[in-house]
């Protein structure tokens, strides 16, 4: 008989999936084996993150993408609940008739949303927001519905309105308090937030009354009654957040006890009044109060492993904090932010204009931090929050904590004890890890997250926890390497200044005098970018041409079977039907698939390295040129039709996005440039997507950066606006050339700002204020790159040593790499895959080893 | 002609330093691989985890002291000696014998697995 014991997991959400992981991390599953019943269709995500779904799908949300635990023992049966508990036989039933024995059982079974007894909640297109299903669905209602709203204006409220708003949906967010966030904030900052929220285009109505919805005739939301208002508000669409309720019905029904406000009640160690059945996360009621947040529920979650590990952990309360992740609107509330400590003294900076209100709620004697709220500029979160949860002694000025010049990052110099909880999310304090720091070696922040899990969850905390491994490794005396691998111990912009006083050309001459060894796939990209942005050479010259990252060294894009693909520059998006005729017969004389990108222009794929010359060939002498799809560089500037065409537009857009493409076609950075001009505030070019976003106005164009799409979209900032067309170039030639001179190698302009001091408001004052005097160079450096354009397609196909590489076998250019072959799908080619190197067919058996001469 | 014998492939002269350049040995993609310090190594072209001919389009380089190629497509290193995956231990590609004779280099047998 196996002395194996079954320990049965009802609920495969955030917190069940967080027990799973401790669980097998701790060897748990030594003794156990895991049964894991989840009654959604798909393994656990981020809920937190739900929101998300809208932009990059369920996969990217998921904890478990394989569907599986790598530990055998777990066996997870999803879409499928748990319908009764028999705690005399130790038995739980599934929906689908199975029964599992258990000697454990943990009720992890999350909560439900709140659904008030209105009439009318059981139309048609009347939602919760909990799960992916109820996204989807809400999606689907979106695509005929016009207006919604959101009855509840708490956290997620508003989340789920400004969701809806991102749908394209007019949002309405209905709350019954006088004041947004009621819970978590004040008056004044919800005055402050009220506006922010606005002015992301949502309305908001506080202090009313929902009597009814009212339906229509197929049985469809139609309309939002008020008390005392005469006219139901038109929406077509209702989502509730209006409150969580425990899912604890399970628990009642086989007898357990439950608080008197609902939620299974458990003692410190998570356990029922059956010692047998645990609960841990948003379905349980520590003494008899149930949290609604993720750390509370991973603490829980911890707790109960080690519990059953005989281990000493208690579950002894959380920190409420919250912070906001609203799109472009910060609002975090922290500890007593009432003020509801005996004695409690505010202090609180308002700024109407910015649209900024901060208040700290500190003890009586001044000494101690108690708790605050942040609307319209959190950024100080990461800093006091901890400084909370620490008790540690005040600075002498607390009002800097909160003062615009005040930045976060100050607090581990500040001296926070050990047991300050730096993570709240997982429940991680100052002293675990710099102990892990230590013990484990880390040297970069990736390691510390990974060793720790210290901000892998909300983020907030990551500052500090940067502060705390630069500190650690001060104290051990190791340098902190920024080189960016091992051949150099020189960041890309020290690279880039090194480069630029010694005037160095060649790689050969940058290695041995500052860096080591031969260089690798990571340096000698990054030299022959920084090589290319300085001296605009051609990138397939002698000395470089060896250092260029895949896609450069043949000037195309590598495809998955190792042919490429062609896409010549269509300036601005706009081109001629001759033009169009040209690209056509080219693609048909080579029979290369044809397909127009996302960049408003047209991608050739297919060609086999040695076709690459003879189609540029009949491209350039067609007037196209290179479109730089393949390197790190200017790709498009889209454009929108404009005033010319448009009945709305109020500037020549199209103008525009084809002299700024112009401009700085060629132009080598840190990561891929892309750029945008609307004729209008539509903005149908989707300029605030791009590195550099340009947008009519009646009195010119505002200028917005630092935006992109891609698997962490960013929406481009106001930089400056209602600039003319000449202090537009001016702004963006220097905008450009300050970030290809201090960005990291493969760094976005949106995360490049994240790393700059004083983020936005610093580049402004450099670019547009000319605050460092660096102006007129940067200007001038643009003004040569603009200068030394040419096209390098045209250049290689003039140049026989170029043309030299584009050969399939230096001993038989004419033979084609049997490798490559396609099929057809759709009327166009498609690449067809072979499991084994293909061969010519020669007269001997491929791959026999023989004996001779071994190294 | 067998895979025993020794096949001329081109001038030392015409390979570019620390860049490669693909030869058909024995009906086989080869990629030829010349070093700083003029040594000459052959590895089959075809990278394992991409499942295309791409070996001798990657960059060259060091790791320590290990000369090696970045497959172009996802970066896996490989050690230019042995053919064998720096990023991975149980994959290697095939190498071949390689030497210059009167400034020709030529490749010769597949390499035993090491
Ligand atoms: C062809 C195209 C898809 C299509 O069929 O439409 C495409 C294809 C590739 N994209 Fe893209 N992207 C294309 C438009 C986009 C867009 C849309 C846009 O430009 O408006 C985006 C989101 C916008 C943005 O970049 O901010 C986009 C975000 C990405 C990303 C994510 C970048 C990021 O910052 O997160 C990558 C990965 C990277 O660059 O590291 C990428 C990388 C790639 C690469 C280059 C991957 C590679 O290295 O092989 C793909 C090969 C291109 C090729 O020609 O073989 N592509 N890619 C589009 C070419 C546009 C053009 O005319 O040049
Ligand atoms: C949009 C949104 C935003 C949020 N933002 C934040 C935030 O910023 N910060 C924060 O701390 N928290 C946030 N939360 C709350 C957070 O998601 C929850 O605290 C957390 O998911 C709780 O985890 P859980 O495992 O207890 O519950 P859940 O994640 O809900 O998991 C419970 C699972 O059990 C399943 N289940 C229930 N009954 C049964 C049964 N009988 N049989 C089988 N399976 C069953 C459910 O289907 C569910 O999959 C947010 C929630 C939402 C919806
Ligand atoms: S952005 Fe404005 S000008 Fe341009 S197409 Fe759209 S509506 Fe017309
Ligand atoms: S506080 Fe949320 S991840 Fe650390």
């Amino acid at each position: 008989m196996s002395t194996r014991k079954t320990l049965v997991v009802i609920g495969h959400g955030m917190v069940g999936h967080r027990f799973v992981q401790a669980a097998i991390e701790r060897g748990l599953t030594e003794r156990f084996d895991l049964v894991v019943v989840g009654e959604e269709p798909r393994p656990a995500y981020d809920r937190v993150a739900l929101t998300s779904f809208f932009e990059v799908g369920a996969e990217q949300l998921s904890y478990l993408p394989s569907g599986a635990y790598d530990d055998p023992r777990v066996r997870l049966v999803l879409d499928t609940p748990v319908t009764a508990i028999d705690r005399d036989a130790q038995t739980v039933t599934l929906a689908d008739g199975e029964v599992v024995d258990y000697d454990v059982a943990v009720l992890a079974t999350g909560a439900a949303p709140f659904v008030p007894p209105v009439p009318g909640k059981d139309l048609g297109n009347v939602f919760v927001y909990r799960t992916i299903e109820d996204l989807e669905a809400i999606r689907e209602a979106s695509k005929t519905a016009k207006s919604g709203a959101v009855i509840g204006g708490g956290l997620l409220g508003l989340e789920a309105a400004n969701a809806l708003h991102q749908l394209g949906i007019e949002a309405h967010v209905v709350e019954m308090a006088p004041r947004l966030m009621a819970v978590q904030i004040d008056d004044a900052g919800g005055a402050t937030l009220k506006r922010h929220i606005e002015q992301l285009g949502l309305t908001v109505h506080t202090g009313v009354m929902t009597e009814f919805i009212d339906g229509n005739d197929d049985g469809l939301v139609s309309g939002l009654k008020f008390k005392d208002a005469d006219e139901p508000l038109p929406v077509d669409l209702v989502v509730f957040s209006a409150g969580i309720r425990p899912r604890d019905q399970l628990a009642r029904d086989c007898g357990l006890e439950v608080a008197e406000r609902g939620g299974i009640l458990v003692d410190p160690q998570m356990r029922t009044s059956d010692s047998s059945i645990l609960a841990i996360g948003e379905c349980a009621a520590p003494g008899g109060k149930m949290y609604g947040l993720v750390a509370p529920g991973y603490q829980m979650a911890e707790v109960a492993v080690d519990g059953l590990l005989e281990g000493p952990g208690e579950f002894t309360g959380a920190d409420m904090s919250t912070k906001l992740k609203l799109l472009g609107v910060d609002v975090a509330s922290f500890g007593d932010a009432f003020a509801a400590t005996e004695g409690a003294l505010e202090l609180v900076f308002a700024d109407a204009v910015a649209g900024v209100y901060k208040k700290l709620v500190v003890s009586s004697e001044g000494d101690r931090l108690l708790g605050g709220v942040l609307v319209g500029d959190a950024s100080a979160y990461g800093v006091l929050r901890p400084m909370v949860s620490s008790g540690m002694a005040l600075p002498e000025n607390p009002e800097e904590l909160i003062l615009p010049a005040a930045r976060g990052g100050g607090a581990a110099k500040l001296g926070m004890p050990d047991e300050a909880v730096v993570c709240s999310c997982n429940n991680i304090t100052k002293g675990s890890i710099c102990g892990t720091i230590d013990a484990e070696g880390c040297a970069d922040l990736p390691c510390v997250k990974s060793c720790t899990k210290a901000g892998t969850v909300c983020g907030s905390c990551v500052p500090i926890v940067k502060n705390l491994l630069a500190e650690r490794l001060e104290a051990a005396g190791k340098a902190v390497s920024k080189g960016i691998c091992e051949h150099f111990d020189l960041t890309r912009q020290e690279l880039f200044d090194v480069i630029a006083v010694h005037g160095f050309q060649r790689f050969d001459d940058i290695v041995t005098a500052h860096g080591r060894g031969r260089g690798c796939d990571i340096c000698k990209p990054a030299v022959a970018s920084i090589l290319a942005s300085q001296f605009n050479g051609h990138v397939l010259d002698k000395t470089t041409a060896n250092l260029q990252d895949t896609n450069d060294a043949y000037l195309a894009n590598i495809q998955r079977n190792g042919t490429y693909s062609v896409v010549p520059r269509i300036p601005g998006g706009e081109i001629t039907a001759d033009k169009l005729i040209v690209i056509g017969e080219v693609a048909r004389d080579f029979d290369l698939y044809t397909k127009i990108t996302g960049g408003q222009r047209i991608d050739l794929f297919g060609a086999r390295m040695e076709q690459l010359p003879q189609i540029w060939k009949r491209l350039v002498d067609a007037g196209f040129e290179s479109g730089h799809a393949y390197g790190k560089s200017l790709r498009t500037v889209k454009s929108c039709v404009g005033s010319t065409w448009c009945r709305f537009g109020v500037q020549d857009s199209v103008q525009m996005a084809i002299d700024l493409e112009l401009r700085y076609r060629g132009l080598r950075s840190p990561h891929k440039l892309k750029g945008g001009v609307s004729g209008c505030a539509r903005e149908c070019a989707e300029a605030r997507g791009k590195d550099f976003g340009v947008i009519a106005t009646e009195k010119g164009w505002n200028l917005y950066v630092c935006g992109n799409g891609g698997a962490i979209p960013a929406h481009a900032q106001l930089l400056a606006s209602d600039l003319s067309s000449e202090d537009l170039v001016r702004y963006l030639d220097r905008f450009l050339m300050y970030y290809i001179r201090t960005a990291d190698r493969l760094q976005r302009t949106s995360t490049w700002l994240g790393t700059i001091d004083g983020g936005l408001e610093r580049v402004r004052e450099i670019v547009v204020d000319d605050a460092l005097g660096l102006g007129a160079e940067l200007e001038a450096e643009m003004a040569r790159h603009v200068d030394s354009y040419f096209d390098e397609w045209k250049e290689t196909i003039e140049d026989e040593e170029k043309m030299s590489r584009f050969v399939s076998f230096v001993n038989a250019p004419g033979v084609p790499d049997p490798n490559i072959s396609f099929s057809t799908t759709r009327g166009q080619i498609v690449p067809s895959q072979s499991e084994e190197p293909v061969s010519l067919g020669a007269t001997i058996p491929v791959g026999a080893p023989t004996g001779a001469g071994a190294l | 002609m067998t895979s025993r014998e020794w096949e001329p492939i081109c001038d030392l002269a015409a390979l570019e330093v620390e860049r490669g350049a693909t030869a058909l040995v024995h009906g086989q993609a080869v990629a030829i691989f010349r070093t700083h310090d003029n040594e000459v190594f052959a590895l089959g072209n075809y990278d394992p985890f991409a499942k295309a001919s791409v070996l001798a389009r990657g960059i060259v380089g060091t790791r320590g002291e290990i000369p090696f190629v970045a497959s172009p497509m996802h970066k896996h290193a490989f050690d230019l000696r042995t053919g064998r995956c720096l990023d991975d231990d149980h994959v290697q590609v095939p190498s071949y014998d390689v030497r210059v004779v009167a400034g020709v280099v030529q490749v010769g047998p597949r390499l035993e697995v090491a």
